[in-house]
């Protein structure tokens, strides 16, 4: 049973891309080899900037709701589990569903696996993996106390809204402090329609001549 | 702190609403893992009974297998071949009592014969008979039986073959009824 007072902290303006998460879960021996963290290109075009996407336990949990084959459960302390083994047909329904993107299907096992909070660390009150790897501490598992601490100017938000979809997750985000006063909840696709304006980019290359004057074919 | 909490309806159905105007179906497929493995003692008693009663059931459907078996009597004899027909070591397939139930027989010396149904006990895959090694094979899982007895020697087999009563009359072999075995 995980404890009450430790939560999950995503600070996705802390992430610097370096993937130690990624290799730090992909070396857990309950599925040796696949990371179940995953880093997102925010805007590939034009940033390098990523994101760390792990299960976010939500308290209505869309992969569960869509599940066909009741394979999808969730524990008294709020953790999303991996689907059951003996349950799952491999449907890819949640992978479809999940509005964070986080479940995924691996064909060769007829299994979808997801991040379960490293459920045999977080259960004995540790932190799990990629917590304690991250070192910009992006991922942070701790209590709220410490994070107010840590981060005055970052609030955690928990509540995300898809369209016409409020959902409220036991894993929280860090918003800046000022946005999280003005909405309580972060409107995810809002944000998606949102396009930056575009900007002039220039590439500096060397004067205006074919660079592949030279070359002889 | 744990107390404030109630662990067992902790997920919130999409609409918000509460369970008892949610339909029926998500209380058999909760999604939250206390009720997903919780047997009311009503389910759990149904199962014993039900359970119980199969077995009881099955034992009746036994007895009265065994007595219609019984009813039906001995099957017809039936002429399998010509004592000079069969050589020593040699092997006959044929059909006892129905007529696609397959039988072997095989002479042991000049006035030994045995004969057994070719369907193995296991899976009912075709037996080899071995006269060389004095066993009966069964390619499919290795299973071999004596060829003297029909008893099984080794693998999977849980049974003797049952063997085929043989009579000889003016040398001819003649399958007379099944004995089946059951160790």
């Amino acid at each position: 049973m995980k404890p009450d007072h430790l939560h999950f902290f995503i600070d996705p303006s802390r992430c610097i891309g370096c993937q130690a998460c990624v290799q730090a879960c992909s070396e857990c021996d309950t599925h040796r080899g696949d990371s179940m963290i995953h880093l997102e290109y925010i805007d590939r075009a034009s940033s390098i900037q990523t994101v760390p996407v792990v299960c976010m336990h939500c308290d209505q949990p869309t992969c569960a709701e869509v599940c066909p084959a009741d394979a999808i459960k969730r524990t008294a302390d709020g953790v999303v589990q991996s689907a059951r083994k003996p349950r799952c047909i491999a449907c890819g329904n949640c992978v479809s569903a999940c509005p964070f993107g986080v479940p995924e299907v691996y064909e060769e096992r007829k299994i979808m696996m997801k991040c379960d909070m490293c459920y045999d660390r977080t259960s004995e009150g540790r932190k799990p993996m990629c917590a304690t790897v991250c070192p910009s501490q992006a991922l942070f598992y701790g209590t709220r106390d410490e994070i107010e601490r840590l981060r005055p100017q970052s609030t955690p938000i928990n509540r995300f809204q898809f369209g016409g979809q409020a959902i409220t997750t036991r894993v929280f985000v860090m918003a800046p402090r000022g946005l999280a006063g003005l909405a309580p909840h972060l409107d995810v696709t809002a944000a998606m329609d949102e396009y930056a304006p575009a900007r002039p980019l220039a590439l500096k290359m060397a004067a205006a001549a074919d660079p592949f004057d030279d070359v002889e074919i | 702190m744990a107390g404030e909490i109630d662990r067992d309806t902790l997920s919130v159905p999409p609409d918000g609403r509460p369970l008892s105007e949610q339909p029926a179906w998500r209380q058999d497929f909760p999604i939250d893992w206390p009720q997903d493995h919780y047997v009311e003692r009503r389910d759990f008693v149904k199962f014993l009974t039900l359970t119980s009663l199969a077995f009881t059931v099955g034992q009746f459907w036994i007895a009265g297998q065994n007595w219609l078996r019984k009813r039906q009597g001995l099957p017809e004899m039936r002429r399998i071949a010509g004592v000079n027909e069969v050589a020593v070591g040699a092997t006959v397939v044929f059909d006892y009592p129905a007529m696609h139930d397959s039988c072997i027989l095989v002479r042991l010396s000049d006035a030994e014969f045995v004969a057994y149904s070719q369907k193995c006990t296991h899976l009912s895959c075709a037996v080899i008979p071995r006269p060389d090694q004095g066993v009966i094979h069964c390619p499919c899982h290795e299973g071999f039986f004596d060829l003297r007895t029909g008893r099984q020697v080794s693998g999977p087999p849980p049974r003797p073959l049952p063997r085929i009563t043989l009579e000889i009359r003016d040398d001819v072999i003649y399958a007379t009824g099944v004995e089946i075995r059951t160790i």
